[in-house]
């Protein structure tokens, strides 16, 4: 058995000492696609925000890579190779979409590497380059969505958390930013998939949780959960 | 009209040094929405530096600024490593208080260790010097500060366009989080901003003894001073901080000279009161 890239032990997490995650324990495996599901409240946010480090757990461990990064800062997460892209994509309102991208890659030292990088993300999402001399602030949601994932992208992570990125998004654009996801994941990034359209998300997972207030009710393979008599009826309205 | 523009001269001058003073102040505003009340503290500390850096050792202000601007900046980093960090995070008033006390703590310890005299450097490279333009009279310290002034305001300007760490600056001051997910170390932005912000007033306080006496009262006007041109600028904005002050030099100078020198303030902040008036987030403000 191969060791997870991403462990989560009995974490607790909230903030200002308040509790709204209660021993959330799950495992990535490197080059999985794993889906975290459950309604609004449920503590999938926050959780995230543990791993990353925007706010450390209040107990319990977290491994990446086989390393404790339960204490760590957000900037030193992604220096190990973690890049989360927010809910509600945060992306730098007043600096252009170029300025966004080129912030994405902070961390890289090499000119060329970064342009390489800088390149390969606007072959991905075409309409950034149509964009790039924009500010951030006069993109459509659509397109602030595709410039936080791209941003994201542009530290060459090992690990993608994407948080809510459906989030006002029509559906049409939804089934696209899915699309988009399998690729990102099939060209080898590991990622894990924080979403309230729980049907969208598990039907491109490999495998996932469902949160239910602070608490992990269900993991399995995608299409267990799918098939779920609870959760179609919990979470899907069948 | 030769008196009209000579006043004019004398007030942009003037405004030059106020932007010196200011530019430190928005920046740090800017950056962690922090508004610093004893930045007229740290250009008084940093007179008292070159004050005494000439009067012991015979050093030049144009070289002890130098001094005054690396003291400044440890001074400024400092403050934000044992005071300002504690406040980030908590209601905005703290760090405002934090501040409002430091400022009472450095002016009366500069009280208790060099008194409320007045202290004036003489003998220096600028002393009095002044040169003929036409038929304007210019005088060369306040000159060489106008001088310094432009660079250290362009110097700053261009670092927060157009670098890597300017832009993590901006990045930082527009979303402290999402930047910090960009594996910006934002603690470490804000010490260094803290600093450099100090800095430029440190340099504005190692010229001055040139030409103005230094006492432990003489930063507080300024800082109220630096304070109306952040505002009227637009908080944050450094170009509004640098037309902000040309703005309020010329008013003094015209109100000052032409109804009376004690109306000059009165002037300046009738001036900020209608600005913010009409336009609340200030000239260059969003």
């Amino acid at each position: 058995m191969p060791e997870p890239i991403l462990s989560l032990a009995d974490v607790h997490a909230g903030y200002d000492g308040v509790p709204v995650v209660f021993g959330v324990t799950m495992e990535v495996m490197a080059g999985e696609l794993v889906a975290v599901v459950g309604a609004n409240g449920a503590g999938k946010t926050t959780t995230m925000r543990s791993i990353v480090g925007l706010n450390n757990p209040l107990a319990g461990v977290i491994r990446f890579a086989g390393r404790d990064i339960s204490r760590l800062r957000a900037h030193q997460t992604l220096a190990l190779g973690i890049s989360y892209v927010p809910e509600g994509r945060r992306v730098f309102a007043k600096l252009s979409v170029e300025q966004n991208l080129l912030l994405g890659a902070y961390t890289e030292k090499s000119k060329a590497e970064i342009k390489r990088r800088l390149e390969e993300m606007l072959e991905l999402f075409p309409v950034l380059r149509e964009r790039s001399s924009q500010t951030a602030e006069t993109l459509s949601g659509g397109e602030q969505q595709m410039l936080a994932i791209a941003r994201g992208l542009m530290s060459r992570p090992k690990l993608l958390l994407l948080d809510e990125m459906s989030l006002g998004l029509m559906p049409a654009l939804v089934e696209k930013m899915m699309e988009t996801i399998v690729a990102i994941n099939k060209s080898g990034v590991t990622v894990l998939l924080v979403e309230q359209m729980v049907q969208e998300a598990l039907e491109i997972a490999h495998r996932g949780y469902v949160l239910q207030s602070g608490r992990v009710v269900h993991t399995g393979s995608a299409q267990e959960l799918l098939d779920s008599e609870d959760i179609r009826r919990a979470y899907m309205g069948m | 009209m030769e008196t009209l523009l000579q006043v004019l001269l004398d007030g942009m001058l003037n405004g030059m040094l106020y932007a010196l003073v200011a530019v430190g102040l928005c920046l740090i505003w800017g950056v962690m929405d922090v508004i610093n009340f004893a930045h007229g503290e740290y250009l008084m500390i940093a007179m008292y530096v070159s004050y005494w850096l000439g009067f012991l050792l015979k050093v030049d202000p144009l070289i002890s600024l130098i001094a005054g601007g690396i003291f400044i900046f440890i001074l400024g980093a400092m403050t934000y490593w044992l005071i300002i960090r504690y406040t980030i995070g908590k209601p905005p008033l703290s760090a405002l208080l934090a501040t409002f006390g430091l400022a009472m703590l450095l002016k009366n310890l500069c009280l208790n260790q060099f008194s409320p005299n007045f202290r004036i450097l003489s003998g220096t490279w600028l002393g009095d010097k002044t040169f003929q333009l036409g038929f304007l009279i210019v005088p060369v310290p306040q000159l060489v500060t106008a001088i310094v002034a432009l660079v250290i305001v362009g110097l700053i300007y261009g670092m927060t366009k157009s670098t890597r760490f300017g832009w993590a600056v901006q990045a930082t001051a527009l979303d402290k989080e999402a930047a910090e997910l960009m594996g910006i170390n934002t603690e470490r932005i804000y010490f260094l901003i803290f600093g450099i912000g100090g800095a430029t007033v440190g340099i504005a306080g190692g010229l001055m003894p040139t030409y103005l006496a230094v006492h432990p009262e003489v930063g507080t006007m300024f800082s109220l001073i630096a304070f109306v041109c952040v505002a009227m600028g637009g908080f944050g904005s450094i170009p509004g901080a640098l037309v902000a002050a040309l703005l309020i030099g010329i008013v003094e100078a015209l109100s000052g000279f032409y109804i009376a020198p004690v109306f000059k303030y009165v002037a300046v902040f009738g001036l900020y009161l209608a600005l913010v008036f009409l336009r609340p987030k200030g000239i260059f403000g969003w």
